[in-house]
Parts: C-alpha cells; structure tokens; sequence
C-alpha cells in the first residue's frame, strides 16, 4: 500500500515548500485554483463537523479522553511559559512606569494585557504547536497505515469518533488552558514585582481584580474558544485528508502549526476589531 | 493437506443441499482509474456462497483497489456491485454501515489501531452492538483463542510481529462473523511455517462461519491449500479463470508462470 502511495506523489512536490512560501507561489503564479480547492474542502470538512456533531451516539468517552491528553498534557507547558510571561513582562515595563512614578500600576497593567491579549494568544500558539501538531501527525499516519480505512469498514464512523472528538477537545480546554496560564502569568507578575519591590500578595491580587473588568474578560475567553476550534479544526483536516504515505505525516504536523498559528493571528485580529466596534 | 482439501469438500457438498449456492456477490462491469491513469477496466466477477475465491495477479494490477471498490472504500467510476442482491453504490450511510458489518475486510498490513491495546482493537467494532461487556470480552477471548494468540491479549501492536499483528487483524475482522471476508495478502512478508498456518487458519474460518471469501495473494502455496475457484487479473481485466489444477494446465504461458 505504501509502495502504491508512494509512487503516486508528483516528484516536483517532494521537496518541502512550507506553507506560506506555497500560497505565495500559488497567488503569484496564478495558481490560484488549488487554493481555493484546499478552501472549499475545508468548508465542506466543516461542514461535515457540524453534522456529525449533532448525531446521536456521543463518543464520550473518546472526547474525555482527548480532553485528558490536550488539557493535562499540556497543563506544565502552559504553565511554564504563563509564568515566565508573567515575569517577564512585569521586569520589562517596570523601567518604563517607574520614569513617571507609576509603579502601583504595574499590577493592573499586567491583568490588563495578560487577560485581553498575551495570555490567550501565546498559549494558543502554544497549543497549536503541541496538540495541533500532535493531531496532525496522529491522523495523517492512521491514514497512511489505513487505519481510518480500517474503522470505516468495520461500520463506525471514523469521523465521528476521531474528528469530531479532536475537535470538540481543543475547542473545550484552549480556554481552559488560557485561563490557567493567565493565572499562572499573574504569579509569575507577582514574583517579577517583588524582585525590586516589596508588594503583599493580597494587596497584588485586589489591585489585577480591580483593574479587570467585563468588557476585559467576555471578548477574551469568547475569543479562546475559537482558537481552540481553528486549532482543532486545522490539524484534524490536515491530518484526515493527508494522502501523502509518510511524506504526508510530517507535512500535516508541519501544516497544522503554520495553518493553526496564523488563523490564530486572524482570528486575533477579527476580535479586536469586533470588540473596539462594540465598545463604542 | 490432501485430507483437509477433501473434507472440505464434502462439507461443501452438505452446504449445497443446505442452502440454494447462489452468488452472495455479483461484480459486472467494474472499472475505476485514478485521474487518467485507468487501473480496473472492466471486472466481471461472481462470488458463491461458501467458496474461497484466490484473485491472482502480478504487484500493480489493482487487485487492493478491486477489494476496497467492494467495500466503497473507494467509489467506483461504472459497473455493478451487488452484495446479498443489493446495489452497493446504492446504499444509504446506515445501510452501507450495516452491510460493512457482514463484509470482514483483513488489511495487507493488518491495519491494527495502535493507540489501543489488542483487547480494545477486538473490542473496537463491537462498540455499536447491544452486547454487554461480559459478552464482548468473552467473544474477545473466544476470536484470540481461534487465531492461537489468547496471551498477546494485553500487549499494544507495536509489541507484535507482523505475523501476529496478521493474525490479530484477522481475529478483528472475524468478531462480527461477517458473511463475506476480504483478504488482502494474508500470508505476504511471513515465513512460511507462519504462511501455513494463516492458511490453515482461513480453511478453517470457512469451515466454522461458513464464510465465503475472497483472497488476494501472490503465495501460490496458500492459494493451492484455500482455493475453490481461482481468478488471474492482467492489465485491469479478469483473463483466466478455473480451479488451481485448471490454471496450472493453463495454455496461456503467462497464467502459467505464476505457477512456476
Ligand atoms: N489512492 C490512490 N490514488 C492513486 N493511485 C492509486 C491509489 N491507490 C492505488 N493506486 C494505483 O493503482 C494501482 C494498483 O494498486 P493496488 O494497490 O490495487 O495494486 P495491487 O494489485 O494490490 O498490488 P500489490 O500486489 O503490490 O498489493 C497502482 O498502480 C497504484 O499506483
Ligand atoms: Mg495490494
């Protein structure tokens, strides 16, 4: 099967074209009909999503167990590089407020940028590379070992039980994971404040409460939830639809980082327009 | 072997008056290409209850796309599929999932998942039947049993030998007694001790579930101990037909060759 596979694949595309490097090529070239192939599949994979999802026989337990590996498995990452983010930032603009005396700001410009921005998007790239990846390369090598083929032909619907539950995953715990590494990055604050300053805990936590309010908080977490279904969303099609044999594997891990990040940054881009307009 | 050989046929003798042998499976007409490249041209083919079927042909000839176009693993471009006198390509998704479930399909690497334990890649196509848990694990151990694995049954596949991942495949793909079973190159890549008992093992299979199979191999050895009827692709047609001893005696050279 592989031999068979293997001989399918055009020799020009065996060389690794990243991603972006490809939709350059393809929109300058004038090659512009694959791409848009590539959306109208994804439309119709999305679609399949959503039709799937409302059918009756839930694969719970795939979906607990998919949750388990993209939430908890990636909790120490998440917390690791919250924490730092947290130290980090609060060294970097402690020169800066403290030029006009503002020091006591510190804590409510940390919750401030940590919640709406730096939290939620650091950590979903963040899992874009560990799940996203992950995702991909798992489906892509079911796929090539016919393993979807397998699932297929023994009457379960392998998109139910291996889609739908990946997806349905990353959509559930990205928010959850954000909102770790928000309070995480706020420890991490606390300790980046006191390495110059004396500041007490309880007086830390009341000033990031303070300084947080709704309209901080609901386009934040509203805007996870999306990430977290682009990521899934990006690496299970990558993954499902790849039918390169082993070639393909790598090119779907590959694609469902670069794919997931950037729809990250889209996604990211579309909120904060939306929330500015509502605003008002 | 010469025994087993003629036991079987009496059996089959029996199942003659039993049952009225008609064909569980009409294929006329099938051809399928991808993109200009045209692989199946125009198969016809029968199979009847309860015989073994060995489909011959050399590496490339299509002889997976043939199987897997049975199964509408991929769809075909023209011609009939009938299983059990139905339309496959007319099926709707639950009554193509029903049929799936009477046709076994043993895949040329076995195609175990390896995520799951061999328990939970037994288990896996029982998960939408009304059995319970006791009955599933029993059934679990009873297919293992039959393949001579019962101890590999908390191993992950990755822990197995090809040959006995075969073997596994082929205990995953008998627990829902399917009717009809597909195999692609059972024996393929295995030594032939082992080659010999999946053989032995597929006779078997026919014997106890009253399967009727259809076996692609390039193992002339297995195709003599399980075949009933035999067929030889070339060039995406079916070109000879008949039992082993028929197709040894054959007059064209290049049937004959297999044989060699
Ligand atoms: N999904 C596919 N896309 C494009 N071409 C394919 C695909 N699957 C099979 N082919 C082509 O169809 C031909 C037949 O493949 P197939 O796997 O059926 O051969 P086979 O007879 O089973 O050979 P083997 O004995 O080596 O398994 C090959 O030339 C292969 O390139
Ligand atoms: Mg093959």
């Amino acid at each position: 099967m592989s031999k068979s596979k293997t001989q399918s694949v055009p020799a020009k595309k065996s060389n690794q074209i990243s991603v972006y490097e490809n939709l350059v090529e393809r929109v300058t070239t004038g090659d512009t009909g694959e791409f848009f192939m590539e959306v109208a599949q994804l439309s119709k994979f999305t679609i399949n999503f959503f039709k799937n999802l409302f059918r009756p026989s839930f694969e719970f337990r795939e979906l607990m167990r998919q949750c388990y590996v993209a939430g908890y498995k990636s909790l120490s990452l998440v917390a690791i590089t919250g924490f730092i983010m947290g130290v980090v930032l609060t060294i970097q603009t402690r020169p800066t407020l403290a030029r006009f005396g503002a020091e006591s700001l510190i804590p409510g410009m940390i919750a401030v940028s940590i919640v709406r921005e730096i939290g939620p998007v650091i950590t979903a790239l963040i899992c874009a590379g560990k799940i996203g990846s992950g995702i991909g390369a798992e489906l892509a090598s079911m796929k090539v070992t016919e393993q979807i083929d397998a699932m297929e032909v023994s009457g379960i619907n392998p998109f139910k039980y291996l889609v739908v539950t990946r997806i349905l995953s990353t959509t559930l715990m990205i928010p959850v994971l954000v909102i770790f590494a928000d309070f995480i990055a706020f420890m991490g604050g606390f300790l980046g404040i006191n390495i110059l300053g004396d500041v007490g805990i309880r007086f830390y936590f009341t000033q990031i409460f303070n300084s947080l309010d709704y309209n901080d908080l609901m386009p934040a977490v509203i805007k996870t939830f999306f990430f977290g279904y682009f990521v899934g969303l990006v690496a299970c099609y990558k993954g499902y639809t790849s039918n390169k044999g082993t070639e393909g594997v790598g090119q779907a891990a590959n694609s469902a980082v670069v794919i997931g990040s950037l729809c990250i940054f889209v996604i990211d881009a579309i909120a904060v327009q939306l929330t500015s307009l509502l605003g008002k | 072997m010469e025994k087993v050989k003629e036991k079987k046929e009496t059996d089959e003798e029996k199942d003659v008056k039993d049952t009225d042998k008609g064909p569980v499976m009409e294929i006329t007409h099938l051809s399928k290409g991808f993109d200009a490249k045209q692989i199946l041209k125009d198969i016809n083919l029968t199979l009847n209850k309860g015989e073994n079927l060995v489909v011959l042909g050399k590496s490339g000839t299509g002889k997976s796309v043939l199987i897997k176009c049975i199964v509408r693993l991929l769809e075909p471009d023209k011609g009939k599929i009938k299983v059990f006198g139905k339309d496959m390509s007319a099926l709707k998704d639950t009554e193509l999932n029903d049929m799936r479930k009477k046709i076994g399909f043993l895949f040329q690497h076995a195609a175990l998942y390896d995520s799951m334990s061999v328990r939970d890649n037994l288990k896996f196509p029982l998960r939408v039947s009304d059995k319970t848990d006791k009955e599933k694990e029993d059934l679990v151990v009873e297919m293992l049993e039959s393949v001579g694995l019962a101890d590999a049954i908390d191993k992950m596949p990755s822990e197995l030998s090809g040959g006995m991942q075969k073997r596994i495949g082929l205990a995953r793909t008998m627990i829902l007694k399917p009717e009809i079973i597909l195999y692609d190159e059972p024996t393929t890549g295995l030594d032939p001790v082992t080659c010999k008992e999946i053989s032995n093992l597929i006779l078997e299979v026919q014997k106890k579930y009253k399967t009727s199979s259809i076996i692609i191999t390039h193992d002339m050895e297995c195709a003599r101990t399980t075949s009933n009827r035999m067929v030889v692709m070339k060039e995406g047609v079916v070109v000879a037909e008949g039992t082993y001893k028929e197709l040894q005696k054959s007059e064209d050279e290049w049937v004959r060759s297999f044989f060699e």
